[in-house]
């Protein structure tokens, strides 16, 4: 873990976004021989507001669906100049990676480029103002899955298993990591950035903003959200897949929904919120 | 050394010869045989490059702009759909001031699909902020491509440059090409030295941030600024080229203007039919010549009218069309510029030669007859060739 900062204060995020808190500590552990590529999306909006920058290592931002070519073309350059070591690190939204960036992203997983692909999961176009993503869970309001007398539920689609699809890549390693459990987020990223070739991971990025919760409650929720087993914390390596966390017994799914107003409308919902247990179980019976 | 090659073949030979560090593409007719000829070169020795075959053209010009900004020379291959999938990201590439160059193989815009030539696809990207240079020949695309490293990578200018090459008439049509010594074209070109900006970890940047209202119209400008620069540059390069392989390039190219009454107006490999047509017109003792833009971005507006603000007929020949508009972009652009000068010429526009419909000698005698016919009432907008509705077209 280096000393030094290379994510610094002083840019604009919302109060209480797990955003700055993912990536300082990424970079803390990743160091300044490192190279960045950010996708369209809120850390590039609110870190990079010309011309300040909050980044102290190499960064380039190009489009939105396209960070883990930009990535490749860096990959290929530093690989001529003989930098073998260097890092390279993707940070992409839910949106610019398991929609609108998938094509790219799986064309860099096949051709096995060496970067470190994270994935904030935020659940939602946070950036454009909380529409909804394939990665927003079933039951979530957003403004593109509004709730009325013809919705009582919310997004009626599950989320996307991106974690799952890159893994079917045969890449070398894939994983999920909270932030708010500290230690197994800082082995998986040093894990990751220690193995060569294309490594996907999964960080869930509480969003106050998007899903309606008091800013300093951030953390808290996201403890929830692997606690109740919605967000499981696993690693795969070489296709082997290992859970690294296990609440036992685990804390009822309603809990976590309850302390969100994204769920607001699921309160008195039991059916909906027992689907959303049922399937939690579901997945956990397999591990 | 002479070799006979297709036009994609010269063009990756000029990759070879320009030490391009990395290549991304993606195939495309009529452009695949870059790839492939790449692919050949790395596969037996003879190029030292990276090449990255990827999956999409987005991605191609995606790893090609994370490559350039990263300090490596840079060069893919695109057509038609291929170029309108990469849109989004050609003004990316000019807006953060790299310089990547492209052959772009000239391919009508579906639908109906056509693969065959016309120009509409890049002529689409002319607000793109890229240098566009549109060759005649196989040997002005070995040519004009060497030289594009260097426009592109001079200071005044880190601007991408597209080397437009009709689709078929020569990107796949052998031609004897002059290949000069890699030497020669290392000592023209020199070294990649990245007298610019770039992704390096011992001097961290951040490229690519977002722009306020306060700040963005200045981006914007500084890329107009560039491309003005260009012309001048551009003009110096060429005179440095000449010197060094004894052939001569300028933005326009004039034939057989003196004294004549009706001028041509055109882009690329069709120029060389023109060019034969006009030879006839004149044994005919009928006065014919062609203007042929060889820079259509930076549009040589003072060149154009250095030659063309005179009391002249002008038939514009368009390979493209702008739905809603009297009349396609050449010869749109060509009025624009004209509008201010002394003598305004009569500008006739031909939309011709579309989705690889052939253009002959004939066809070109023809216009010639048919625009020295033509009076200020006569409707000043052709379409070449167009057949009836409901006639047979097999």
């Amino acid at each position: 873990m280096n000393d030094n900062e290379y994510f610094v204060s002083g840019h604009k995020a919302c109060a209480g976004c797990s955003v700055p808190i993912l990536v300082r500590w990424v970079l803390k552990i990743a160091g300044p021989d490192t190279f960045v590529v950010n996708a369209t999306g809120c850390l590039e909006v609110f870190s990079t507001p010309y011309p300040y920058t909050s980044w102290k290592v190499p960064w380039i931002h190009t489009a939105f669906e396209n960070s883990a070519a930009t990535a490749t073309g860096i990959d290929a350059s530093i690989k001529r100049k003989g930098l073998l070591n260097a890092h390279i690190i993707v940070f992409a939204g839910d949106g610019a990676t398991s929609d609108i960036g998938l094509q790219a992203l799986s064309g860099m997983a096949e051709r096995g480029n060496d970067v470190l692909y994270i994935m904030y999961d935020n659940e939602a176009y946070m950036n454009t103002g909380i529409q909804r993503s394939s990665a927003t869970p079933y039951g979530a309001w957003t403004t593109t899955s509004e709730i009325g007398t013809e919705n009582l539920i919310g997004k009626k689609e599950k989320k996307k298993p991106i974690t799952d699809i890159m893994v079917a890549h045969n890449i070398p390693y894939a994983a999920t990591v909270n932030i708010a459990f500290f230690n197994d987020f800082k082995d998986k990223i040093k894990k990751a950035l220690g193995i060569k070739g294309t490594r996907f991971i999964n960080a869930l990025a509480g969003c106050p903003t998007g899903w309606k919760h008091d800013p300093s409650k951030t953390v808290e929720v996201m403890k929830l959200a692997t606690r109740t087993g919605i967000f499981p914390l696993y690693e795969v390596v070489n296709g082997q897949m290992r859970i690294t966390y296990r609440q036992d017994p685990r804390i009822p799914v309603g809990d976590y929904i309850k302390v969100q107003g994204r769920f607001k409308h699921l309160q008195n919902n039991h059916a909906v919120i027992d689907e959303i247990q049922k399937n939690v179980d579901s997945w956990w019976s397999k591990y | 050394m002479y070799k006979v090659m297709k036009g994609n073949e010269v063009t990756a030979y000029a990759a070879m010869l320009s030490s391009v560090d990395v290549i991304p593409a993606y195939p495309i007719t009529p452009s695949t045989l870059f790839p492939e000829k790449i692919s050949e070169l790395i596969a037996n020795g003879e190029m030292n490059a990276t090449f990255i075959p990827t999956e999409s053209e987005h991605s191609a010009i995606s790893v090609a702009i994370g490559a350039s900004a990263s300090g490596s020379r840079v060069m893919t291959a695109t057509a038609s759909q291929g170029l309108a999938y990469m849109h989004e990201m050609l003004a990316i590439a000019s807006g953060m001031r790299l310089p990547i160059v492209m052959a772009i193989g000239n391919r009508a815009i579906s639908a109906p699909l056509n693969i065959w030539n016309d120009q509409q696809d890049s002529i689409d990207e002319r607000n793109s902020g890229w240098i566009q240079l549109y060759a005649e020949n196989n040997q002005e695309i070995l040519d004009l491509t060497i030289a594009a490293f260097k426009i592109s990578e001079n200071e005044k200018v880190h601007l991408p440059v597209m080397i437009c090459m009709d689709a078929f008439l020569l990107t796949h049509t052998m031609e004897a090409i002059n290949i000069p010594d890699k030497k020669e074209v290392t000592d023209f070109i020199g070294k990649n030295t990245t007298n610019r900006i770039i992704l390096d970890t011992e001097k961290p940047a951040t490229l690519g941030s977002f722009a306020s209202p306060e700040y963005y119209t200045e981006f914007r400008h500084q890329v107009t600024v560039a491309m003005e620069a260009a012309n001048s540059v551009i003009f110096d390069i060429f005179s440095d080229f000449k010197k060094r392989f004894n052939r001569n390039y300028d933005v326009v190219e004039p034939y057989r203007l003196d004294d004549a009454e009706l001028i041509f107006v055109s882009m690329g490999a069709v120029s060389g039919t023109i060019k034969d047509a006009v030879d006839v017109l004149r044994e005919q003792g009928k006065k014919a010549g062609l203007l042929r833009l060889v820079a259509f971005r930076p549009f040589p507006s003072q060149q154009i009218k250095k030659y063309l603000s005179m009391d002249v007929k002008i038939a514009v020949i368009d390979r493209n069309v702008t739905p809603g508009y009297d009349g396609s972009v050449l010869y749109a652009e060509l009025r624009s510029i004209l509008y201010d000068s002394d003598f305004k010429p009569e500008i006739i526009d031909f939309i011709a030669g579309l989705g690889g419909r052939d253009m002959t000698i004939d066809d070109f005698i023809k216009i010639y007859t048919l625009a020295m016919e033509m009076n200020a009432d006569s409707n000043h907008i052709v379409w070449e060739q167009l057949k009836p509705l409901g006639e047979d077209v097999s």
